[in-house]
């Protein structure tokens, strides 16, 4: 399945490789379907990519059709990573090593904090406060004072989808 | 350290419950996870150093696939091999299920009221979360002054320009072997 290809191409996230495969290379969905489908699996819980190769296989071949799709998405970097995970077990502790891993740790932070910033940008514009109080009660019980987070998503849900009700 | 540290059953239970569980939680991306991950495998039960956690999301950043893919270093560090597999099938099984499920069902919900109450609701947690992950990432990879700046760099330039994630991830490793970090 062409699932493995696009695992394999898509460095740090393969989100944009997918969309260049499925829309415009084999047309498997139209840009508005590809849209749709993922938004429905942003706020569907686990992996984006993998939800959305589930609900592809599905649509096109049934329960194998998702099984395929999402090990195919899986396996190649499933083996790839098991090797560097032996290849870390032996040299991980090689300073040299250790020292480009935190600076590529380090960047993936940036990176992480740039599409805060991103995603961030509408929630402060559309002028509620409930969306910004959200976000950052969210980000300080669990980045800050570590709270297990299940606990935190049992309360925070629910008065998150409540203040969105009423805002209706 | 090294992989196939204890592989009894019980670790394997152990791994299979937690990420299980974990996988349903992971709201908005594998990444939303990622707080939740290091304070079980670091803070609880002592799987991993803060660097080895750090050392492991900076590899699966490095490899070529989703990133959730760091749940199988996890794995592997903690019970070798088949501890990799329990692991990933643990965290990529429930949440496919329910994609499943869902997915056939949601073409007769679309457009439906609740759609938009919960991607409206949910969209500030993810951001949250996202935040978090970045805080707990920095936060083990290091405090120094080096670390900071790459971390402050790297967002500040994907805010305002279109960068490749590996580009970002080879300037920053030629920085740390450049031995300032």
């Amino acid at each position: 399945m062409a699932f493995a290809k696009v695992s394999l191409s898509g460095f740090g996230g393969v989100l944009a490789w997918s969309r260049r495969m499925m829309v415009e290379e084999r047309r498997w969905l139209t840009a508005e379907q590809f849209n749709e489908t993922y938004a429905l699996c942003a706020f569907l819980p686990g992996g984006n990519i993998l939800n959305f190769s589930v609900i592809l296989g599905a649509r096109f071949r049934g329960a194998w059709g998702a099984i395929a799709a999402a090990s195919g998405l899986m396996g190649p970097p499933l083996l790839l990573v098991i090797c560097i995970g032996a290849i870390y077990a032996h040299y991980g502790d090689v300073p040299a090593l250790r020292h480009a891993l935190t600076g590529v740790a380090s960047a993936a932070a940036g990176l992480m904090l740039a599409t805060v910033a991103k995603m961030a940008r509408p929630l402060f514009r559309s002028g509620t406060v409930t969306g910004p109080v959200i976000a950052f009660a969210t980000f300080a019980s669990i980045g800050i004072a570590h709270w297990p987070l299940p606990l935190v998503l049992a309360v925070i849900v629910p008065v998150s989808i409540a203040a969105a009700w009423v805002r209706l | 350290m090294g992989a196939a540290v204890n592989s009894g059953h019980g670790t394997l239970l152990t791994l299979a419950g937690f990420f299980g569980v974990l996988s349903l939680f992971a709201i908005g991306g594998g990444n939303s996870a990622v707080p939740e991950m290091h304070r079980f495998a670091v803070d609880v039960e002592h799987w991993l150093s803060d660097r080895q956690f750090a050392d492991s999301f900076a590899l699966a950043q490095l490899t070529p696939g989703p990133n959730i893919i760091i749940v199988t270093l996890i794995g592997y560090h903690v019970a070798g091999v088949l501890g990799a597999l329990v692991t990933t099938l643990a965290m990529c099984g429930p949440p496919g299920v329910f994609a499943f499920f869902v997915g056939g069902a949601a073409d007769r919900f679309k457009g439906a009221m609740w759609h938009g109450v919960l991607s409206r609701a949910l969209v500030p947690v993810t951001i949250g979360l996202t935040a978090a992950s970045a805080a707990v990432v920095a936060g083990t990879a290091g405090y120094g002054w080096m670390a900071a700046t790459i971390t402050l760099g790297t967002a500040l330039t994907a805010y305002f320009v279109r960068v490749h994630p590996l580009w970002a991830f080879a300037v920053a490793a030629l920085l740390g072997l450049s031995g300032l970090l």
